[in-house]
């Protein structure tokens, strides 16, 4: 039996573990809390515990679980709010209360729960790995779609149609080493990335219902992105936005070291909420996890790691997954705090040198992939990583080294947020390296000149910015009236485009149809008054006009009224603007 | 557990750390009693325990101790106060001690004061608005009850009048129920103590307050519990009597200072400006002890006020605080200087429960509406501002002067008003059309057309 040497804080030294391993599980002391050995040196083992160690003391017994920290992806996932080790906050909450206390390990999905199971396959099949076997209805939304586990490859013996417990066996495959039993579900080792087939190039867009998300800085299914930002910046509105209004079909949302009431909010609104697609509550495709701030930091560093293995179980199974980690920051943090009570030798700002590395591997377990089986199933995971930079300055470790491994950059910013420009993505700093690509999916889908229109309308925004550092020093009235068309113009793009609320019903999300055509009214808005100051309009004639006001509200329309909408609104600018020109 | 067992067996005292030796294996975050060579004691708390060796980080002063004399008694359990009714009315020290030369709180339940955190699916959303009487938060950074809302302010600014303000005139317009006060003072000058004490006095909140003071003056290390201790009470008033409390923290500057200071001590890799790298996480464990629980009635509503050194925003204080509370509330020095108050600049302010809290059935149905046109031509206001400054007003154009006007008098009408004008929500609202309506109707592109009919002033 080992014996606990020190503790300090979420740290603990001990010595003599049986078949101590790295990263295996542990329970520590005479409570038999949950830990983890994260460092070995001779016969002694370092061990992050995942709950609070107050009382623990030196001496007290610590014993080797002989397995890694694994999660287990089986039926009764969705819908479920977990801790950052998948314990179940609802049942931890029936057993101890409303303040979360030590030594309570609830099964992660009720297990004496049965689903009906449904197979789609028959004795005599060959299966191999990543093989569906047959389906469980989980929600009115998901099928869970049960899969041959790694390592089983054969002809199916038996297969069973009926009600089982998640673990329990459906079936049974004739392998070359033998029989070999199809459980319903399985257990998985957080940290070991999930196999794929093969990789694919992300080429469809993460259809996000956020205009300047869609429409400049679009995000392709299997896709990464930083959002970094200093506090109040919009991060987390950002990421619950995309958890209610993406396109993926499964969303899992990480709450990592951040606040108790946004998961809180996300309990209570969800449920409430339907997808646009489907008209079923968005709750019964989440997955949540809330390891707040205030909860055990070991945890918070295995949190991502526990989403993120739940994300790739349903890629596997073929649906698109979104996973939405807020913040990667405290995550990082949590490493960093670690390091530091292990005494290792800290890098930049304190983090520990593999801090790099460690983000790396975290995002390179997103993609667009082909699923391992026998046939050519897809799926793919999104990883979108909330960034809270110290004093929101971008050039910290943590955000360094995560734009250099992710491919969209929301950068946002916190004199927008000041002002109420929502979401506050700065459209000069932000970029999407798959701009292009999905440039071609939305011309093709939507309209032919999507791409050309975003094109035109950030050379307007560029322009602005220009034009501003002019009027700064010789002041706006002394600009030429062309110039203040394109000012104009920029304001219409930022106002009544770019900015969106979302706490609007209607505005929440905006159809790919609707961006186009809101946008559109404003490119077309530029010509016509392009025209009319050539001809010799003052542009502070034209704000004075009605349609004005019709364009700003273009956002209040609902989604069955757009078409008509933008083709009065556009004869409205015609005839206004061509009416001022004849009077002149 | 507790043993009789007294150890003599100091053998290093680095700031407030005691290293105590040949101890026999002591609970981590175990609590300490010293005693030292005249008898006078003091409170301590296991911060690392090896074989035969703890760490103890001492509360009080280290003045005093020493390597020879100095006895140590471990006592087994964790850090625990008593809890009862009789707290209410009561002054203490920063470790649960009283202060008013009365007796200790006798009670049967004794509290861990490190809480285990709420558990996230036990929370209730914070939603019933708050009426502090002040256009700038009830306006534009709605407080609900179970928010924590930090005043981020600086040395000089009158934090303390607007604290005091909003404790004397909050009320939860659906309920006659006032709140209870639990007020921690951490480093702050006696004067600064007793102008709080004299407030809560003359409103009669006192009868219903908790008071934890420890002043300049007092031993540093204390600060390191004494909001721990705070709010280990206010949870029990809470969730125990049903009481909404209002708890004040001041200053969490101090606060900060001290656990740099022992940080320091322990020789830990230092963050961001020497502040430890876990300060985050540490101060989460007393912000997030704000909020509401399902099925119980009380609530804690947190009002901390911290300074900000050099009044930068982007120090690690209140950085890591704003990354952590549901918002802020913003003192501008300049504003101060130009005599108005409370000198509350909305821009760099924010309350993230506004929206919970606010519009049709809670507040009015155009809130949401008329804040954000506020925002955003305040911002437009105060750019045009630095603006004009080099360029000078004419260079500006008409629309352009319209704003700047503007933001003057959102300063002079909405922002400033007096220490005991107590605004009405509807007050405050109609205050915001008043000034909106000196620039376009066009221009309120953030409010629907038939709130504009409804409350604007344009036509009538
Ligand atoms: N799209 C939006 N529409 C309307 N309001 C928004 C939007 N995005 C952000 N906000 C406002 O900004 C506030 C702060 O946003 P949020 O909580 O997402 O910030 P954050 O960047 O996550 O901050 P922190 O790092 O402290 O968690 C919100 O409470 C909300 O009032
Ligand atoms: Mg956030």
């Amino acid at each position: 039996m080992g014996k606990i040497l020190r503790v300090a804080g979420p740290v603990v030294i001990a010595e003599e573990i049986e078949n101590a391993r790295m990263y295996d599980v542990v329970r520590v002391g005479d409570l038999g809390l949950l830990g983890e050995i994260i460092g070995m040196e001779r016969e002694k083992a370092t061990i992050q515990v995942y709950e609070d160690t107050s009382g623990i003391r030196p001496g007290e017994n610590i014993e080797s679980t002989g397995k890694p920290l694994s999660v287990v992806l089986a039926p009764g996932l969705l819908s479920s709010i977990y801790d950052g080790v998948q314990r179940p906050l609802d049942v931890i909450r029936a057993q101890g209360g409303d303040f979360i206390q030590r030594g309570i390990y609830p099964t992660p999905v009720d297990m004496k729960k049965k689903w009906k199971f449904t197979p789609t396959i028959k004795k005599g099949d060959k299966v191999s790995p990543g093989d569906i076997v047959g389906i469980v209805k989980e929600t009115s939304l998901i099928d869970h779609r049960i899969m041959v586990p790694l390592g089983i490859e054969g002809t199916v013996e038996t297969i069973e149609d009926g009600e089982f417990t998640p673990l329990q066996t459906v079936g049974t495959v004739l392998t070359k080493s033998g029989i070999k039993e199809i459980p319903m579900g399985q257990e998985w080792p957080v940290r070991k990335p999930r196999p794929v087939k093969n990789k694919l190039p992300p080429e469809i867009p993460l259809v996000t219902g956020q205009r300047v998300i869609d429409s400049f800085f679009p995000v392709a299914k299997g896709g990464t992105v930083a959002v970094p930002g200093p506090f109040g910046s919009g991060k987390t509105v950002v990421q619950h936005q995309l958890a209610k209004w993406a396109d993926s079909e499964v969303v899992v949302y990480d709450g990592c070291g951040e606040r108790g009431n946004e998961m809180t909010e996300i309990l209570t609104t969800f449920p409430e909420l339907v997808d646009p697609k489907t008209g079923k509550p968005i709750m019964e495709r989440t997955v949540l996890i809330a390891n707040t701030s205030n909860m055990p930091v070991a945890a918070r560093e295995a949190s991502i790691y526990t989403g993120v293995t739940i994300a790739e179980y349903f890629r596997d199974m073929g649906y698109n997954v979104a996973i939405m980690a807020d913040s990667t920051s405290r995550w990082a943090e949590a490493l960093r705090e670690i390091s530091g009570r292990l005494e290792e030798m800290p890098g930049e700002e304190g983090y520990p040198a593999y801090l790099g590395r460690r983000i790396a591997e975290f995002y390179e377990r997103s993609g667009n992939a082909t699923v391992l089986s026998s046939g050519n199933r897809n799926g793919s995971v999104t990883i979108i990583g909330a960034v809270s930079p110290p004093g929101g300055d971008t050039s910290e470790p943590v955000s360094q080294n995560t734009l250099r491994v992710t491919r969209v950059f929301w950068a946002l910013d916190a004199s927008l947020a000041q002002r109420r420009h929502f979401p506050s993505i700065n459209w000069l700093n932000s970029y999407s390296l798959y701009s292009q690509e999905l440039g071609n999916w939305f011309n093709k889908n939507v309209k032919e000149d999507w791409y050309s229109s975003y094109q035109e309308s950030m050379s307007i925004l560029e322009k602005e910015a220009e034009l501003q550092e002019v009027a700064q020093l010789v002041g706006y009235d002394a600009l030429p009236e062309n110039e203040k068309e394109v000012l104009n113009i920029a304001k219409s793009l930022r106002e009544d485009f770019l900015q969106q609320s979302a706490f609007d019903e209607t505005d929440t999300y905006c159809s790919l149809k609707k961006q186009y055509l809101m946008l559109k009214s404003i490119l077309r808005m530029d010509e016509f008054e392009k025209y009319a100051v050539s001809k010799g309009i003052a542009v502070s004639e034209l704000d004075t006009l009605a349609f004005k006001e019709k364009l700003s509200r273009f956002k209040e329309v609902k989604e069955e009224s757009i078409d008509a909408y933008y083709e009065s609104l556009i004869k409205e600018m015609e005839t206004e603007i061509k009416g001022r020109v004849d009077k002149q | 557990m507790t043993s009789e067992i007294r150890y003599k067996t100091v053998n290093k005292i680095a700031g407030p750390l005691l290293f105590v030796e040949r101890v026999d294996n002591i609970g981590y975050n175990e609590m300490v009693e010293i005693t030292l060579g005249n008898g006078e004691t003091r409170t301590g708390q296991v911060l690392d325990t090896r074989k035969g060796m703890a760490i103890v980080q001492v509360f009080g002063s280290t003045t005093g101790l020493d390597t020879v004399n100095t006895s140590v008694k471990f006592r087994g359990e964790i850090a625990r106060i008593p809890v009862s009714d009789e707290m209410i009315g009561r002054v203490f020290n920063g470790l649960g001690e009283p202060l008013d030369g009365m007796s200790s709180v006798v009670s049967n339940e004794k509290v861990e004061i490190i809480g285990n955190a709420i558990n996230p699916y036990s929370r209730e959303e914070p939603s019933e608005f708050i009426q502090t009487g002040i256009s700038t938060i009830d306006g534009m950074n709605t407080l609900v009850r179970g928010q924590k809302l930090p005043i981020f302010s600086g040395s000089g600014l009158p934090h303390n009048k607007i604290a005091a303000q909003i404790a004397r005139q909050a009320k939860v317009l659906s309920s006659s129920e006032g709140f209870s006060i639990v007020f921690g003072a951490m480093g702050i000058t006696s004067e600064e103590a007793n102008f709080f004490i004299e407030e809560f006095r003359k409103t009669g909140s006192l009868m219903r307050s908790v008071l934890f003071l420890n002043l300049a003056s007092s031993p540093s290390m204390e600060r390191i519990i004494l909001p721990r201790v705070a709010l280990t009470a206010a949870e029990y008033l809470a969730y125990e009597k049903d009481m909404h409390v209002l708890v004040i923290l001041t200053d969490m500057t101090n606060y900060c200072e001290s656990l740099r200071e022992v940080s320091a001590a322990r020789e830990e890799v230092p963050g961001r400006r020497g502040y430890p790298g876990y300060m985050y996480t540490d101060l989460s464990t007393i912000y997030e002890r704000a909020g509401k629980i399902r099925g119980r009635n009380g609530s804690i509503t947190q009002l901390p006020i911290l300074s900000m050194p050099s009044d930068d925003m982007t120090h690690p204080i209140p950085d890591l605080t704003g990354y952590i509370t549901e918002g802020q509330v913003f003192v501008s020095r300049e504003l101060h200087r130009r005599g108005i108050y409370p000198p509350i600049n909305v821009l760099p302010s924010l309350s993230r429960l506004m929206n919970q809290g606010i519009g049709k059935g809670r507040t009015r149905e155009d809130h949401r509406g008329v804040a954000d046109q506020l925002y955003s031509a305040y911002g437009r206001g105060t750019d045009l501002k630095s603006l004009s400054a080099i360029v000078g007003t004419e260079a500006l154009g008409k629309e352009d002067r319209l704003y700047l006007n503007f933001a003057s008098l959102f300063e002079e009408k909405f922002v400033n008003q007096g220490f005991n004008e107590d605004r009405t929500i509807e007050k405050t609202l109609d205050i915001g059309w008043d000034v909106l309506s000196t620039l376009p109707e066009r221009e309120m592109k953030r409010v629907k057309r038939e709130f504009i009919e409804r409350y604007g002033k344009w036509r009538k």
